[in-house]
């Protein structure tokens, strides 16, 4: 769409969210541009839903979403981050001490 | 030919050629959203016409395709009311949409309560699509209905509703430029 979206510009943006199974979590699907709810409905079941990929939508304008996108670490505590802890690499030399490494870690 | 035939193949031929008009938006509709929502409109309707045509074709001992192209445009039992090329004016194709929808529906609802259990069976199956159409039209009419072209569309487009007769001088083109595969390769498929 590129330089033709500013010229739309009339329309609020809607964040689509799809359910492909029941018992599944609601998946973002994507976004579209519609003048008012009741269009927004309609395109997000035209585009998301027509070819049964979807048992269920959810609908959001983008300005009711709280957005958060800053995560402070000043003193860098990064053993909170879930990435601190290799586990391969360290399950790698467990095997090795152990003498039951696979044939693929050496 | 039968009633039936004959009834089927005016709808038939009216759901083709509003079809093929509404195709003439792809890719040039208002918004990017509304493209892929009137294309898929169009394709409804020409999905509709299909099933129909099957319908008639085994009455009449041909098939879905030969109805569909290989008649003569004299031939076709459309209205010139969903003959009319209204790209790229979007006032008056909605407002051929909303009017043809309303009568459509009459004409549907007529179906479903048929005697004639593949035929009322038919019916009831393009009704359930229908009724999306039927939402869209309303949801347009509602954002246009205080427009003034809108406005003007309507009272220029109702006396046209389902009229039946010659074929307006433009269906030609739409006939040349739908005909034109099965024209040139002799028994063509898709």
């Amino acid at each position: 769409m590129g330089a033709s979206r500013g010229a739309r510009g009339s329309g609020v943006i809607y964040e689509v969210f799809r359910l492909e199974r029941k018992g599944q979590p609601f998946q973002h699907a994507g976004s579209i541009e519609a003048p008012d709810a009741v269009f927004a409905e309609w395109y997000a079941r035209e585009q998301y839903g027509r070819r049964g990929e979807s048992v269920a939508l959810w609908v959001v304008p983008r300005e009711a979403i709280a957005e958060i996108d800053e995560f402070v670490d000043e003193l860098e505590r990064n053993y909170h981050r879930v990435d601190g802890y290799p586990l391969k690499e360290k399950l790698k030399e467990a095997r090795e001490r152990a003498g039951t490494a696979a044939a693929g870690d050496r | 030919m039968s009633e039936r035939a004959q009834l089927l193949l005016e709808i038939a031929d009216d759901e083709l050629i509003l079809g093929w008009r509404n195709s003439e938006w792809t890719g040039i509709a208002p918004f990017l959203e509304e493209d892929v929502a009137f294309s898929s409109i169009a394709q409804n309707e020409i999905g509709h016409a299909r099933a129909l045509y099957e319908l008639v074709a085994r009455d009449l001992g041909t098939t879905a395709d030969e109805l569909a192209f290989d008649r003569r445009p004299d031939e076709y039992q459309s209205s010139p009311f969903v003959e009319l090329r209204l790209v790229p004016d979007w006032a008056r194709t909605i407002a051929r949409h909303y009017l043809y929808e309303t009568a459509d529906e009459q004409r549907i609802k007529a179906l479903v309560e048929s005697d004639d259990p593949e035929v009322a069976g038919l019916a009831a199956k393009i009704d359930r699509e229908e009724a999306y159409h039927r939402m869209h039209a309303q949801m347009w009419y509602d954002r246009l209905k205080d427009e003034p072209r809108f406005v003007e569309a309507l009272e220029e487009l109702q006396p046209l509703v389902m009229e039946r007769g010659e074929h307006i001088a433009e269906f030609a083109d739409l006939w040349d430029e739908m005909t034109m595969v099965r024209r040139s390769v002799v028994g063509a498929t898709w």
